[in-house]
């Protein structure tokens, strides 16, 4: 057997919450661990038995392993061994860490996405605390955040936080990469209970079909019974074009988002903040989200130091007809959702319409009016949504009726 | 020698003696009382001063020398200078050179940059060091290099000290960044600027001696005088006593970190909703990063609801001072300039007073300003299911902080330490702390990313918490979630030694740090 020396996982003064790890097999006489950790007077004996127990569970002997430590949890650690255990053994064996009771939950077609928190697949620090900040989704990307050497290390990492991590109730989403390799990271992901997928640079429902296909294979071999959503990204013009077939390509694809920074790379124009360039982009995509009865989701603001620069940002889509966007640091997420709560007006009415629905239900009546106006089912539809979520954001009590004067 | 040792009223193991001094353990909140008079310094002739005032002398080594430095003296200094103070290491760099031995640094802190100290520990120039060991200092300490135990005290506990006459300061080496012949000295002229001089009041009142040392001699008289050279030997002037950008961060900065952002708004919204945060009430923010941030969140709520607080103590930094210039703190009493912006404020602005440590920690004084404070932000390394809580030592065992101020502080009416759940691996909340530095009966409140913990002692913030929907657990709810994530950690191995020990605000021992068995 080759003596090739496996490396996984980040070094360096600024890296936390990570470990750099060597691998060499030998084949002969017993493994040797090495390790240097500043956690090794309170961590040292754990990280020296989860490492031997997992080249065990591989069956690797005469093993030279060596881990420059900087206080990774176990589920770092088991990633980035079985990493360099895949670079230099060949096996279908995944050392599994057990699923979190708390991560165990679905989520539904329309729940609210108004803020999706984007974090790098490789890099763990980020993704200890990231639901804390209440994100309506939580994106573990396998996609532009990782580099291509490390992507193999990244899908196991990405398998283990959606096993090990607590997402305290975020919809659990990954972004994978494009083409045949995205559709061999559905190995990493599907069974270990993602809620969403993200497809990027799509132009094409058979893109979705092939995801799709796949995914119940997948569900059918692991027994998996709950939906998995698509949130296809549009980033060319040719996805533009094809906006209404892929937000109809599946009935799991439940938003179509925009990513302008490749969409406005592929016109050969540059970003702006007024955004012009992609003004019909957006349109097109909003038109036909809505018509496919789906929720479009504009593109992230890349300047995170600049919070009016977003709030302006927001409103102007929320303007446009988006009900989402994607932020890039935890410190957006307060503002996003700012923007796109109901205004005062917008919730009194609500309130009104509510509440003239549930008395028409109580005495039987067939048509809800509030005064000489007749109320549609669908406006009701929408003030409840605008109801729900005023509460979801503790605008508004859970039991606001109690309180409610006409 | 071997040390005998006992446990105190925390159940923690302290020595009955160290470097020759038979000491008190602790006995709980309260319990101790040193009688008597305080401690008084020979009586000096004015008669045996030059009459003209001028007292420099040529060089620090002169006016060393002059003092009658021997084997065996307390040397005291001050951190006003911070990590940029060059000053103390110039002292032990003399005493080196004239092979002295046995010497008791008693700084008011130590920073990294007195690591050249190390060795005159480990050649016994210093026996040594009463005061705080950051960084490196205290490595050395944790690895058994002194010859002494080294004493931590509180900067309240060192005015006790000196004042109850526990400590006996033979010459003090004040840093001045202006001074004049006859030893006035003030703080926000110069090159070396640092704002204030509090530290160095009760050494220039109680020492035998006393030098300044100043790179910025001005025709006399140096007004206003921080430090009166009525209490004055020696002047000195050296070419540089300090490298200012090591003094105070031209700008100090709230931390980027969205966890401790998030932290700092959680801690914000729980002194808002408990009503602790009310008009008129008396706070206190460090200069952390996110101590900063809670100042910030703190001042959005009081702007928005048109109140003000009445005053803001501790080390001072832009962001009080633009509280004070935009209303939401009407005085600010500063212990410690911690940037440019403040050391100008206070020159500048009428609410923004010079508050010396000695007024407002002090075992001994008649009343204390920290237990009149309404809302004490304070930090931990950790915090253990009793509420104790550890500043000096890490999980790991190693002495790596000061006291500070943070054990006169516990006294206020509510303490909140905002920290976060676990810090990489290591968990913050544990079963029982490293090194008790303060007793839990006087920590109020801990918040974490993952849920605030309340005494329950505290039965007002309990109830007051009610109906809130802020995240309310208790610490051992905290503590469970932090092992969860992390794993129980193995407890590190000490030896029998203890190297140092800390001592509460009344001159009592609370707890050891034991030499560590590597």
């Amino acid at each position: 057997m080759a003596k090739k020396i496996a490396v996984s996982g980040n070094d360096g003064p600024k890296v936390r919450s990570d470990c750099h790890l060597s691998l060499q097999i030998s084949n002969k006489g017993d493994n040797e661990i090495i390790i240097k950790s500043k956690v090794a007077s309170l961590f040292g004996d754990d990280i020296l038995s989860q490492l031997s127990e997992m080249l065990d569970f591989f069956e690797i002997k005469g093993a030279k392993v060596e881990i420059i430590d900087k206080g990774a949890l176990p589920f770092v650690i088991a990633a980035r061994l079985e990493a360099a255990i895949k670079q230099v053994v060949k096996t279908d064996k995944e050392y599994l860490l057990p699923i979190i009771e708390e991560n165990k939950y679905s989520t539904k077609r329309d729940i609210f996405r108004f803020t999706r928190l984007y974090l790098p697949g490789n890099t763990p620090s980020m993704m200890l605390n990231a639901g804390l900040h209440s994100p309506n989704g939580i994106i573990l990307d396998l996609e532009d955040s990782v580099a291509p050497a490390k992507k193999n290390e990244a899908r196991l990492l990405v398998r283990n936080a959606l096993r090990s991590v607590n997402f305290y109730g975020a919809e659990r989403m990954v972004r994978i990469n494009q083409g045949k390799m995205g559709i061999e990271d559905l190995d990493y992901i599907i069974p270990h209970n993602v809620n969403l997928i993200l497809v990027p640079k799509c132009e094409s429902a058979k893109e979705i079909h092939v995801l799709e296909n796949r995914i119940q294979e997948l569900k059918k071999q692991h027994n998996i019974s709950s939906t998995i959503y698509f949130m296809p990204i549009i980033e060319s013009a040719m996805g533009v074009e094809k906006a209404f077939e892929i937000a109809t390509a599946s009935e799991n694809v439940v938003s179509l988002a925009i990513g302008l920074e490749d969409f406005t790379a592929d016109l050969g124009t540059m970003r702006t903040q007024e955004g012009e360039e992609s003004k019909y982009a957006r349109w097109r995509l909003v038109n036909a989200a809505k018509a496919a009865r789906i929720q479009p989701i504009d593109s992230v603001y890349s300047d995170v130091a600049n919070m009016d620069g977003l709030r302006e940002t927001v409103k102007k889509s929320k303007a446009l007809g988006f009900e989402g966007m994607g932020c890039i640091h935890p410190r957006q997420i307060p503002v996003i959702k700012e923007c796109f709560a109901p205004e005062e007006k917008e919730l009194e009415k609500a309130m009104k319409i509510v509440n003239a629905a549930i008395e028409a239900e109580k005495q039987g009546l067939g048509v809800i009016s509030l005064g000489s106006k007749m109320i549609d089912p669908p406006v009701v539809k929408r003030a409840e949504r605008t109801i729900n979520l005023a509460i979801s954001m503790g605008l508004i009590n859970k039991n606001w009726r109690e309180e409610y004067v006409n | 020698m071997s040390t005998n040792m006992i446990k105190n009223k925390l159940g923690r193991l302290v020595p009955e003696e160290i470097n020759g001094k038979k000491q008190v353990p602790f006995k709980g909140l309260g319990k101790h009382r040193p009688v008597g008079r305080k401690y008084g310094p020979p009586i000096p002739t004015s008669i045996d001063y030059p009459h003209d005032g001028n007292k420099v002398v040529k060089s620090l080594k002169e006016a060393l020398d002059l003092c009658g430095l021997k084997d065996g003296m307390t040397i005291s200094t001050h951190h006003h200078l911070r990590d940029g103070d060059l000053v103390s290491n110039m002292i032990f760099d003399i005493a080196h050179d004239k092979k002295l031995k046995d010497l008791v640094w008693f700084p008011s802190a130590s920073f990294p940059c007195n690591e050249p100290i190390i060795e005159y520990i480990q050649d016994g120039t210093i026996n040594r060091i009463e005061g705080s060991m950051n960084g490196p200092l205290g490595r050395a300490v944790s690895l058994g290099k002194m010859n002494g135990t080294a004493v931590l005290r509180s900067h309240g506990g060192r005015v006790q000290a000196i004042q109850d006459g526990e400590v006996v300061i033979d010459i003090a080496v004040i840093a001045a960044p202006t001074a004049d012949m006859f030893g006035n000295a003030t703080a926000t002229e110069g090159d070396s600027a640092c704002g204030v001089l509090g530290y160095a009041k009760p050494d220039y009142l109680y020492a035998d001696k006393v030098i300044v040392v100043t790179d910025n001699l001005v025709d006399f008289p140096c007004m206003p005088m921080l430090i009166e050279g009525n209490y004055v030997d020696y002047v000195v002037v050296v070419d540089k006593i300090g490298i200012p950008e090591k003094i105070v961060s031209g700008t100090t900065q709230i931390t980027k970190s969205p966890d401790r952002l998030f932290i700092a708004e959680l801690t914000a919204k729980f002194c808002e909703m408990t009503g602790l945060l009310h008009d008129g009430c008396y706070m206190q923010a460090g200069a952390g990063g996110t101590s900063l941030a809670i100042g910030v969140y703190m001042h959005e709520i009081l702007k928005r609801k048109g109140e003000s607080a009445r005053l803001g103590f501790g080390g001072t930094t832009k962001y009080m001072v633009q509280m004070l210039e935009e209303g939401t703190m009407q005085h600010i009493m500063d212990a410690q300039a911690f940037d440019l912006d403040a050391v100008a404020s206070i020159s500048k602005n009428k609410g923004h007073h010079h508050y010396p440590v000695f007024n407002a920690y002090n075992f001994h004084s008649k009343g204390n300003l920290t237990s009149m404070m309404d809302i004490m932000i304070l930090g931990a390394t950790e915090i253990d299911v009793d509420f104790n809580g550890n500043v000096v030592t890490h999980s790991d065992g190693y002495l790596l902080h000061g006291i500070g101020g943070w054990q006169n502080c516990l006294h206020a009416k509510t303490v909140i330490l905002p920290v976060p759940l676990f810090r990489d691996r290591i968990p913050v909340i544990v079963d029982s702390v490293t090194t008790i530095t303060g007793p839990g009966e006087l920590i109020d409140v801990v918040i974490t990313e993952r849920g605030i913990a309340i005494n329950p002692k505290r039965k007002d913030l309990l109830d007051a918490v009610k109906g809130s929907g802020l995240p309310i657990k208790t610490i051992q709810q905290l503590k469970a979630e932090a092992e969860a994530i992390c794993g129980i950690p193995k407890k590190p191995k000490f030896k029998d030694k203890p190297v140092a020990v800390i001592k509460w605000v009344d001159g009592t021992i609370i707890d050891s740090v034991f030499e560590l068995d590597i």
